[in-house]
């Protein structure tokens, strides 16, 4: 039977037209972008064409726009890469929510602990109860040593946007005046894998000056992604090597990948609202539905400054691996909040963030829609979840 | 999900004996819902006090949790307490086809629930009928979770992975497996 996929979120299928356009980079047309010879020099020209397209849809410069291997190198890059760039000049502190994704978490972590003799910190701001980061919170964290700021556009589970342009404008105040009494300039970094290519970002409304994002979030393939690095930034690459991608990550260019992420972004910026309708309408469905027919769920994060794509619900009584897998008995793929690992069960860090009861969040599990998601999609979720979340009520003893 | 065996998902699709029984004899809850599963198991003894002539359970916890308590509540129907007491969580992954090694400690809490609703029904009716003897003595100890035997000054238990009676230290010294 036909498997019926709703997990987006973790990563999507290479969109077709994606697939046909990558194909000559292979062997057609495969050199090295450095060499000085014609076939590295199609490579090189195929490469800065995509770079040139991402910057226009992001109204930046193509040499503010390094390609890397994903969200996590991105943010990786970021984090690390400001830090060691500035701990010499007196940047320690990093400020960051509580709801970030791990491959920010970790970064920040590994400073902290690593670089604690010479002061290394980090604040790690909470959100309300609606997923939203309480900015207040930022600005009265910031110190003479903060260095940077770290706030991921939507979240990957509860698909919340976060208000970053007013973050970057308030920050903007905020530098000026430090500028003034010569301390450090804190950057502003914003982890937009579950945005770019779904909402449009406007880099000179939007005043970031890290940005990360990830090609297999948007049906371009796995292992490619970037990080736009606004002019006059300095951070320390986490790849030396050939100097490639402005001395800032070395590494032979990724060409399939990078025509990959051209072409998707390409796609997307095509049809991105009308795609937005159509998906917002299919997900209102099926929380509608699901509102209707299945008794005791809570909705997990705001839905109003929400991605249309993503729905996130605890179904009380019910624990979500169970729950995962007997959808999957019905050919229905979705994802949990909480993933059970090396024997200990780790509840959800986004969903404790929120404040929502641990037993909960041990219910809880994801939706996200996408691209190539069907009505009558919808159509055998509905019929079909309700039935399975009953049959495990029936099993359990908390409802 | 790959992870599960045939027989795990067999159980865990079409759980068997789902359910309380309202006057049961015996009632054992083990587990946590907030870092792991609950289970709750009921039974009802024969008249005579030997045989488990019912059993029935109520579980929160993933595919494995729920496989498991099936799995339980089918052995254990229709056989005698002392059978049932020797039931161990090895047992029980080994009727399942094998469980995923995460699983084994956070979900097979079957056996344990099971033979906790065995104790309160023996507590209840303040009958002792059945003896464990110490190890290291021969000693006739009333069976308990935790045997204290004073003549060798030793704190005697059952490992619940192999079955044996055992000292009640960090590991079990017959399987080697963490106890404590």
């Amino acid at each position: 039977m036909k498997k019926i996929y709703l997990d987006y979120a973790a990563t999507t299928p290479v969109d077709p037209r994606v697939k046909d356009f990558i194909q000559p980079y292979f062997f057609e047309i495969f050199g090295n972008s450095q060499s000085i010879h014609s076939i590295g020099q199609e490579s090189f020209k195929a490469i800065e064409q995509s770079r040139k397209f991402i910057s226009e849809v992001l109204n930046c410069h193509p040499e503010e726009i390094i390609f890397t291997s994903g969200g996590t190198e991105s943010n990786n890059t970021a984090i690390k890469g400001i830090y060691f760039a500035n701990r010499k000049r007196g940047g320690k502190h990093i400020i960051t929510t509580t709801i970030e994704h791990h491959a920010v978490l970790e970064p920040v972590k590994f400073i902290v602990e690593n670089f604690k003799e010479e002061g290394a910190r980090v604040t790690y701001v909470p959100v309300n109860k609606n997923g939203i980061v309480e900015i207040e919170k930022i600005f009265e964290s910031i110190s003479d040593d903060t260095i940077l700021i770290s706030v991921m556009h939507a979240n990957n589970e509860i698909g919340t946007i976060q208000p970053i342009k007013e973050i970057a404008d308030r920050l903007k105040i905020v530098n000026e005046e430090r500028k003034k009494q010569n301390k450090p300039k804190i950057y502003f970094h914003t982890d937009a894998v579950q945005t770019f290519g779904h909402l449009k970002i406007d880099l000179k409304e939007i005043n970031v000056d890290l940005l990360s994002a990830s090609g297999h979030k948007f049906y371009a393939p796995k292992g490619i992604g970037f990080l736009y690095i606004r002019k006059t930034t300095e951070i320390e690459p986490l790849l030396h090597g050939g100097g490639h991608e402005f001395n800032k990550r070395s590494s032979t260019l990724n060409l399939s990948g990078i025509m990959g992420i051209y072409k998707a972004t390409q796609i997307a910026y095509e049809q991105l609202e009308e795609e937005n309708k159509k998906i917002k309408l299919l997900r209102d469905k099926l929380l509608d539905g699901i509102l209707k027919k299945v008794p005791d769920v809570i909705i997990n994060g705001s839905l109003e400054n929400r991605l249309v794509n993503n729905l996130n619900i605890s179904v009380v009584g019910v624990e979500s691996e169970s729950l995962l897998i007997a959808l999957d008995g019905e050919n229905i793929c979705v994802s949990s909040g909480s993933a059970c690992s090396s024997g200990s069960l780790e509840p959800s860090h986004v969903l404790a963030a929120l404040g929502l009861d641990p037993v909960l969040a041990r219910g809880s599990i994801r939706f996200t829609l996408g691209r190539f998601t069907k009505e009558e999609d919808i159509d055998y979720v509905l019929d079909v979840f309700p039935k399975i979340v009953e049959k495990i009520r029936k099993i359990s003893p908390l409802y | 999900m790959s992870q599960y065996s045939e027989k795990v998902m067999e159980h865990f699709m079409n759980p068997k004996n789902v359910g309380e029984i309202p006057d049961a004899d015996g009632i054992g809850t083990v587990g946590n819902p907030v870092c792991g599963d609950l289970m709750t198991f009921y039974i009802k003894i024969s008249s005579d006090g030997k045989t488990i002539e019912d059993v029935k359970y109520k579980t929160f916890g993933c595919g494995a949790a729920i496989a498991v308590s099936s799995m339980v509540s089918e052995m254990a129907k229709g056989k005698t307490i002392d059978e049932v007491l020797k039931f161990t969580r090895e047992m029980v992954a080994e009727n399942l086809g094998g469980l995923p090694p995460q699983k084994m400690h956070c979900s097979n809490l079957g056996v344990d629930a099971l033979h906790k609703a065995i104790e309160d029904y023996l507590t209840k009716k303040k009958i002792h009928p059945l003896l464990c003897k110490c190890p290291f003595c021969d000693k006739d100890l009333p069976c308990a979770e935790i045997m204290e035997c004073e003549k060798c000054e030793k704190q005697i238990t059952k490992c619940p992975y192999c079955g044996k009676l055992v000292e009640f230290k960090e590991t079990c010294s017959n399987c080697g497996k963490k106890i404590r």
